[in-house]
């Protein structure tokens, strides 16, 4: 754990990600402290510029709704639906992945054919068409969300227990008697974990981006607050309140830009080989 | 080489067929009787109109028939009717991919020479300032969310600069013609196929970058040094040639987001392609047209795949010859 942090600490980038995703989950984390009322209620009135007033640092939205109290629980909803979205998308694409590199002909082929044609389909494009058949619930944009980013997470994990199924160590517990089952959870999954570990970091940040192009959209849950829908709301008034859509836009990309950043240092730290060839 | 593009074209007729089939199941997995939400589309609702709905569509046939009909329909590109717009789904579609196929054209081909520009600029000058700057550019670029980054490019070009117009197709009223006409199109475009490029420029330009690294360390390489030839030549002849291969894979594999990049895209610059048509169709649940736009634009996807595919086999002879 030690030698993992100091060459993680190496990497200036993912230290500054790291601080900022600190700072990104201190907000989520105090959100309902700090603003109490719900980010949709009305509390001055519409327009309000940006450092005008006092206790309203940020102004207030084309409904009068307090900008910053919208951003503080928004960040809830991003960091919530990227990580929960990414817990399902591994649940799916690791049993695939790993049944497929375990078991090789016609279960890896069955498999890869599948993953395929989920590759192949405009992920964007599915997650706009299941929200719009299905509700736009919470519920159902991390599901849609997980279903169309699954397929790397498979073709990784197949790729690595592709490699380790020949190794003495699995040899080894198959003469012991250790069924398939085990031998795939206990013995290849742990030694396959770095690389989807780095993997399902760069994942949150692009469940991130998908949800906020989502509730853009008009396809985000109408009961929570989210950066997208700030951004989506503020569109028609862009050339008069610039500030609503900048504003929101820049806590994505700052949030999205850590994970991205805590990412490659996660790749560095894991895969020491990597970084040394420079790549 | 006739047998690699037959054999990826019967791939690709496979793929849609599934899709058609996955649309399908989609209509009926939705909630909801389908007559009921097409007579909800048409503005009317009583029981004799709903019944001649489901006789009209054969929504009160067995599954299995559904089925069959449906399929054979959407192959000879019959994808329905969509009572908001009053017309069937493949005219509404057929009408408006010119514009779609121009912005995502355009935005590929862009992100694709800035991307591998900018990555044999950074891998060339690998430690100094000016890696670090082209680096650093599209680490934000790849962080940046499209419909946000197009929103702030209007701003600044349209609106605070007056450079470039903001939104549609061409100037409404102005009917030019012949190479004015084009010229209009053209400055259109500039903004809605920068934004929507320049997420892709920023993979493009990493993953050449990574792959030039890694092949100037190959042998052959030393081996071309070695034999005096000078650098800007070996750079161009041995490592981007070798470099470019896995560029032009992922390439192949991002058309699709760049196909579903364009609905956000064009949704805010009102560019009137289908991606904006689905946006639309999202207000009105329009589920016709939804599923018709999901399905042309993996029809889409599929014909960006099948040109990358060609396009490696030439490049890369080995890959023909292993298929």
């Amino acid at each position: 754990m030690k030698a993992f942090w100091s060459r993680f600490r190496q990497n200036r980038g993912a230290v500054i990600g790291l601080v900022l995703l600190i700072c990104v989950i201190l907000c989520a984390v105090a959100a309902p402290f700090v603003f109490p009322r719900s980010p949709w209620s009305m509390v001055q009135r519409p327009f309000l510029p940006p450092f005008t007033m006092d206790g309203l640092p940020l102004g207030t939205d084309a409904l009068g709704r307090d900008v910053l109290s919208g951003l503080f629980h928004g960040a809830r909803i991003s960091l919530l639906v990227g990580l929960v979205s990414t817990v399902v998308a591994l649940a799916i694409g690791i049993p695939i992945g790993a049944l497929s590199g375990y078991f090789g002909g016609v279960v890896d082929d069955a498999l890869m054919r599948f993953t395929e044609f989920f590759q192949t389909i405009p992920s964007f494009a599915l997650a706009i068409v299941l929200l719009a058949i299905f509700q736009p619930s919470l519920g159902y944009i991390i599901l849609a969300i997980a279903i169309v980013s699954w397929p790397p997470v498979a073709r990784l994990v197949r790729g690595e227990v592709l490699s380790l199924r020949g190794r003495e160590f699995v040899e080894a517990a198959t003469l012991s008697g250790q069924g398939h089952l085990r031998i795939i959870c206990a013995q290849v999954l742990p030694n396959a974990l770095p690389p989807i570990i780095v993997l399902a970091s760069l994942m949150v940040a692009t469940a991130i981006l998908l949800e906020s192009s989502l509730s853009f959209l008009g396809l985000g849950d109408p009961n929570v607050m989210s950066w997208g829908y700030m951004i989506g709301a503020a569109r028609t008034v862009l050339r008069t309140a610039w500030w609503l859509s900048f504003i929101p836009g820049i806590a994505i990309l700052l949030t999205v830009l850590a994970l991205n950043l805590i990412g490659e240092g996660l790749n560095d730290a894991l895969n020491p080989r990597l970084r040394r060839r420079g790549t | 080489m006739f047998s690699f593009i037959a054999a990826r074209l019967v791939k690709a007729a496979f793929i849609l067929l599934a899709i058609l089939a996955f649309n399908f199941f989609l209509i009926h997995a939705a909630p909801g009787d389908p007559a009921a939400v097409m007579a909800g589309e048409a503005g009317a609702a009583d029981e004799k109109f709903l019944q001649d709905l489901r006789e009209q569509f054969g929504l009160d046939q067995p599954v299995a028939v559904q089925f069959y009909a449906y399929m054979k329909g959407a192959i000879q590109l019959d994808l329905g009717y969509s009572y908001r717009q009053q017309m069937p789904v493949a005219t509404l579609i057929w009408d408006r991919l010119p514009a779609t196929l121009l912005l995502t054209s355009t935005a590929f081909v862009i992100s694709l020479i800035l991307g591998v520009l900018a990555g044999v600029l950074s891998a060339q000058a690998q430690g100094t300032w000016r890696d670090t700057l082209i680096s650093t550019l599209a680490l934000l670029f790849y962080a940046t969310p499209l419909f946000w980054v197009a929103l702030m490019a209007v701003l600044l070009f349209s609106v605070v600069l007056g450079w470039f117009p903001g939104f549609g197709y061409e100037t409404i009223g102005a009917n030019y013609t012949g190479l004015a006409r084009m010229l209009d199109i053209a400055k259109h475009l500039v903004l809605p196929a920068t934004t929507l490029g320049l997420f892709f420029m920023a993979i493009y330009m990493r993953m050449t970058r990574a792959s030039m690294l890694e092949v100037s360390r190959l042998d052959f390489v030393k081996t071309a040094r070695a034999k005096g030839m000078r650098n800007s030549v070996i750079q161009r002849r041995h490592v981007l040639r070798n470099a470019l291969l896995p560029v032009i894979t992922l390439a192949g594999l991002q058309a699709g987001q760049i196909v579903g990049g364009a609905v956000l895209t064009e949704t805010v610059f009102a560019w009137p392609g289908v991606g904006r048509l689905m946006f639309e169709a999202i207000n009105q649940r329009d589920y016709n047209v939804i599923l018709g736009v999901f399905f042309i634009s993996a029809a889409m996807v599929l014909l960006f795949n099948l040109i990358t595919d060609v396009v490696y086999g030439i490049v890369d002879p080995r890959i023909r010859v292993g298929s």
